[in-house]
């Protein structure tokens, strides 16, 4: 790096790419580069130190228009891909963007393995609950009874939420944000900030098989109702009039209540970033069952990254026995010489 | 020790087996036995044998674990055909073994274990003793040792249990073997002393198993079993330093010699699988050498993140066996489109599916070349011993990194776990490998060819040179995603030029023995030393046959073409239905034949000598391909195959 690139300031244009964007005119993935483009700016962020990886799918095209270097890998490979530059290279900023197929179907298990290592990548899974490169078949988050080209009678596979498992897989970020959301820039930059595997869920618009999948938390008018915007510390007040909260009842289920009288600040449930089960819980909510869907950062920790502790290791084993040298690793004890 | 009252016999080579339960410590035994042979100064090759099951029922065929150890005063190559001593720890590993044994071999039995039970888990008819049986008794001579009895005696007074003082069998009989062979012990007791006493912290257990192993030599001394005891003189070799190695360690070391010739860390990234697991063990524990490890949640995990440490610029590696190579399929392919150096170790077993994980095949050679989507080449190698693990590996690294490629190795379980005396190469002779990393964006393209039509490799941290690669066609020169049909049809055929341009670098093959006449064979891997044998004795009774034999399979040495015209006849043999066959036959139109074992068990220089001649009397007949039945080739009619 020369003196004169390591203080230029980098603007979003910055992290384009010279290759036209192809996603179908009116995606919510256009909203979400341009955010990512911003935020990457906004923090600082190097082009040559900075690498996207993804699998396959609409979302996996990300890398092809940021300006950095990028991996458009296979299908649902892209953490395993991504543990590999962490490992070579521990400095990289190193970005894996996935999808609700691709993370959670056919690479749910590399998902939840590099969650559990705490590698350090900031994870973007862009849940639109459809299939949409293959063109319209039920995901694994697509609502039960979704009527799709590969399920003409209704889905009859129970959807997943993506943030339990992150929680169960012992992910130290967890968070949730909308493509179209003011609050994705936040979001994003804090999982840009977070020392450790960040999993960020994004709620996004497939505007060609799934439209309006998430009008419920995009409407102007609706959305205060739907959502629930945490914050850490803060009691769990929602609505357009802000009138509303979640308690835990009598037998330890979450409830939306309404503030007034019997009803104080102080019996609402408080956000804890640190409390994993409340995580789980915030997780279990849906818009379906009568609940507000919480948006933001569920949960956050410290805890060492794995590329940081492999080098941790090669360090100790170096300062027990010395870097080794060719000679040692030939002659390791039972040598002989033949005259 | 030598001081005996006994006679000592010279013998120019032995072949010793150690045969017993899964839980008896054979292969302890046979590594130990090796390990004192080799720093004594014998030729030594291996073959450890044992059941995939961690403890299959004991006492049962199916638990049998043995080792098997050549040793000689001269060059070998191989394990050996049959064996002179073998030691049979229970009466199923007497059953499993015995008709492996030479007539006149000795086979010393454990003979406490000869009881009624032990006899019917052996599946023995009931009232029948294989020990008194004249059909063993007159073929061999039949040593009867009460093993277990006299190692309890010996350490009743060592406080151990009972269970700990029975797991010291292994070394009495190593002991007594040890006398029979007039081998030191002090390459075995130290050894002991150092696992059992300082690594595990059991100085007691460590004391009993030395204990034990003298109580067998001194019972070998003093018990009038052996008339004689049998000498194997150092075996001459080139001047230098020595040790003892098996192909997964060579494997290990050869991958860490790359890195640093190269200036790159090795990561090794792997998910277990037998026979492979010890290449990651041995890495796993030299981490000093600034190796990096990583234990993925499966095959496939393991490849990616390999192709993802080649795009980050180190040398990115990962290990397995045939059903992974099957997993590893899709992501070897994204390295051949991305063009990043990825190396591939494949330990051979038999398959398919999960087949026999512990038993050795070359059946994973067309997978290897040809197992993935699309027109996706890269370069094939195989190592043809133990230590030549080492060379290759270097040499997979080499090509990978220098011609951005990646490089599917084919070992095997035979080489993975045979062992065999390493002169040790001296580091400073050693060429280093020279890894280009552009820097330039000025003349820097993604997709820019050099003169061998290899890839620039452009790293993370460049500035300037960011760039993105991917799975998806793409465009010559600039690296953007094209799906133009001309551009498809180039970059395909580049891709197949890339790694036939590697030719050039693949050294001219040499025949070993007749330069041309009457018969050619072609072998690959891990049956160069049966090959090699063969070919030598052939050469002895005056035959015309000459052998070559592939370490490069894609490329192939350029003047293989050349060699096969000076020959009347072809024979491949291999340890599958015939892969290699296929491709020379296919490459050079002629009518090779084919020596197909699929035994999960090398080749006998037997077996290829039978092959030899009904190839040289014209007694072959029409078959493309012969397979051994018991230790012998016929020409047998295609039905009794089946």
């Amino acid at each position: 790096m020369t003196a004169s690139n390591a203080v230029s300031i980098l603007n979003a244009k910055d992290f384009a790419t010279s290759n036209d964007v192809r996603w179908c005119p009116g995606c919510g993935d256009y909203a979400i580069l341009n955010q990512m483009r911003k935020v990457c700016a906004a923090i600082g962020a190097r082009r040559e130190n900075t690498v996207f990886v993804s699998g396959i799918g609409c979302s996996s095209r990300f890398p092809y228009y940021m300006g950095t270097y990028g991996f458009h890998s296979i299908h649902g490979r892209a953490p395993a891909v991504a543990t590999g530059v962490k490992l070579a290279n521990p400095e990289l900023d190193v970005w894996v963007v996935t999808g609700d197929g691709d993370g959670l179907s056919i690479g749910g298990n590399h998902l939840m393995h590099v969650l559990r290592r705490n590698v350090n990548l900031k994870i973007l899974l862009f849940n639109n609950r459809i299939y949409g490169l293959t063109k319209g078949q039920y995901s694994p988050t697509s609502e039960e009874g979704k009527k799709t080209k590969s399920s003409p009678m209704g889905s009859i596979d129970l959807p997943l939420s993506p943030l339990s498992i992150a929680v169960a897989a012992e992910a130290s970020f967890v968070a949730r944000t909308v493509d179209v959301d003011r609050d994705l820039n936040r979001v994003l930059t804090e999982a840009a900030n977070h020392q450790g595997s960040a999993f960020v869920e994004i709620y996004q618009d497939c505007n060609v098989f799934n439209h309006k999948a998430f009008d419920y938390a995009t409407d102007k008018d609706a959305k205060l109702d739907n959502l629930l915007y945490l914050e850490h510390g803060k009691p769990m007040i929602f609505g357009k009039q802000r009138d509303k909260g979640i308690r835990l009842n009598g037998s330890r289920k979450p409830e939306v209540v309404t503030l007034g009288p019997g009803v104080r600040e102080d019996d609402l449930l408080f956000h804890d970033e640190s409390d994993e089960s409340m995580a789980f819980l915030l997780s279990r909510l849906r818009h379906t069952d009568g609940f507000p869907e919480p948006m933001g950062i569920y949960y956050r920790v410290k805890d060492d990254c794995y590329e940081r502790l492999v080098e941790q290791q090669i360090a100790t084993a170096r300062s027990a026995r010395g870097p080794g040298t060719l000679e040692a690793l030939f002659d390791d004890g039972n040598t002989y010489e033949v005259p | 020790m030598s001081t005996s009252a006994k006679p000592t016999h010279p013998t120019r080579a032995a072949v010793v087996r150690f045969a017993g339960d899964s839980g008896d410590g054979m292969q302890l035994a046979g590594t130990q036995f090796t390990d004192t042979s080799a720093v004594f100064g014998n030729d030594v090759a291996t073959l450890p044998d044992f059941p995939a099951e961690i403890r299959a029922p004991a006492g049962t065929v199916a638990g049998v674990s043995g080792f098997q150890i050549n040793f000689a005063s001269t060059d070998i190559h191989t394990p050996g055909d049959e064996v002179d001593v073998l030691i049979a720890m229970n009466p199923a590993a007497f059953k499993a073994h015995i008709e492996d044994v030479r007539p006149g071999g000795i086979v010393v039995v454990n003979e406490d274990e000869f009881t009624k039970i032990n006899l019917r888990k052996a599946a023995y008819a009931d009232g029948y003793d294989p020990l008194d049986d004249e059909r063993y008794t007159q073929r061999f001579k039949i040593v009867r040792v009460p093993i277990t009895r006299l190692n309890t005696e010996e350490l009743s007074s060592t406080g151990l249990g009972a269970k700990d003082v029975g797991r010291c069998r292994n070394m009495w009989a190593l002991g007594l073997i040890y006398w029979l062979y007039d081998r030191p012990l002090d390459t075995t007791i130290a050894y002991l002393e150092d696992y059992f006493g300082k690594k595990k912290k059991m100085p007691q257990v460590a004391e009993a198993n030395v204990k034990a192993l003298r109580a067998g030599y001194y019972f070998g001394e003093t018990a009038e079993l052996f008339p004689a005891r049998f000498q194997v003189p150092r075996a001459k070799a080139e001047k230098g330093r020595y040790r003892k190695i098996t192909g997964n360690e060579a494997a290990a070391m050869g991958l860490i010699t790359a890195a640093h010739l190269a200036d790159k860390c090795l990561i090794y990234c792997s998910y277990p699988i037998t026979p492979a697991s010890d290449i990651l063990h041995s890495l796993s524990a030299l981490k000093h050498y600034g190796v990096k490890t990583f234990q993925a949640e499966d095959e496939i995990a393991a490849v990616c993140a390999a192709i993802g440490v080649s795009f980050t610029g180190q040398l990115g590696v990962t290990g397995t066996s045939g059903p992974g190579l099957c997993l590893k399929a899709e992501a070897i392919n994204l390295a051949i489109m991305a063009e990043l150096p990825l190396v591939v170790i494949n330990v051979q077993r038999g398959g398919p599916s999960t087949g026999l994980p512990t038993k050795t095949e070359q059946s994973d050679l067309l997978q290897a070349l040809y197992g993935r989507n699309g027109d996706s080449p890269l370069v094939v190698l195989a190592p043809k011993s133990p230590a030549d693990c080492f060379d290759i590996c270097i040499e997979a690294a080499r090509i990978a990194m220098q011609h951005t490629v990646p490089v599917i190795v084919l070992s095997d379980g035979y080489l993975a776990n045979g062992a065999e005396p390493w002169r040790l190469p001296d580091p400073q002779a050693m060429e280093p490998i020279r890894v280009e990393h552009p820097t330039d964006p000025e003349t820097y393209r993604p997709y820019r060819r050099s003169e061998d039509l290899s890839r620039p490799w452009a790293i993370p941290g460049t500035p300037g040179l960011e760039h993105r690669l991917g799975g998806l066609e793409k465009e010559h020169l600039t690296g953007n995603v094209s799906y133009d049909a001309d551009n498809h049809q180039r970059m395909t055929w580049i891709r197949k030029q890339k790694v036939e341009n590697i030719a050039a670098q693949v050294p001219d093959l040499e025949p070993i023995g007749s330069p041309s006449g009457d018969l050619l064979i072609i072998g690959w891997g891990g049956t160069y030393g049966s090959i090699m044998t063969a070919v030598e004795r052939a050469g002895e009774e005056g035959k015309s046959v000459g052998a070559v034999h592939l370490r490069h399979l894609n490329p192939m040495p350029g003047n293989l073409g050349q060699i096969i015209k000076r020959y009347r006849k072809v024979l491949v043999p291999e340890l599958n239905t015939g892969q290699l066959r296929t491709l020379i036959r296919s490459r050079f139109l002629i009518d090779a034949r084919g020596l197909n074992k699929i035994q999960g068990k090398p080749f006998l220089v037997d077996e290829l000598m039978d092959a030899i001649n009904l190839m040289l009397d014209d007694r072959w007949g029409d078959r493309e391909s012969l397979s051994p039945t018991e230790h012998h080739v016929t020409a047998v009619e295609p039905l009794s195959m089946y």
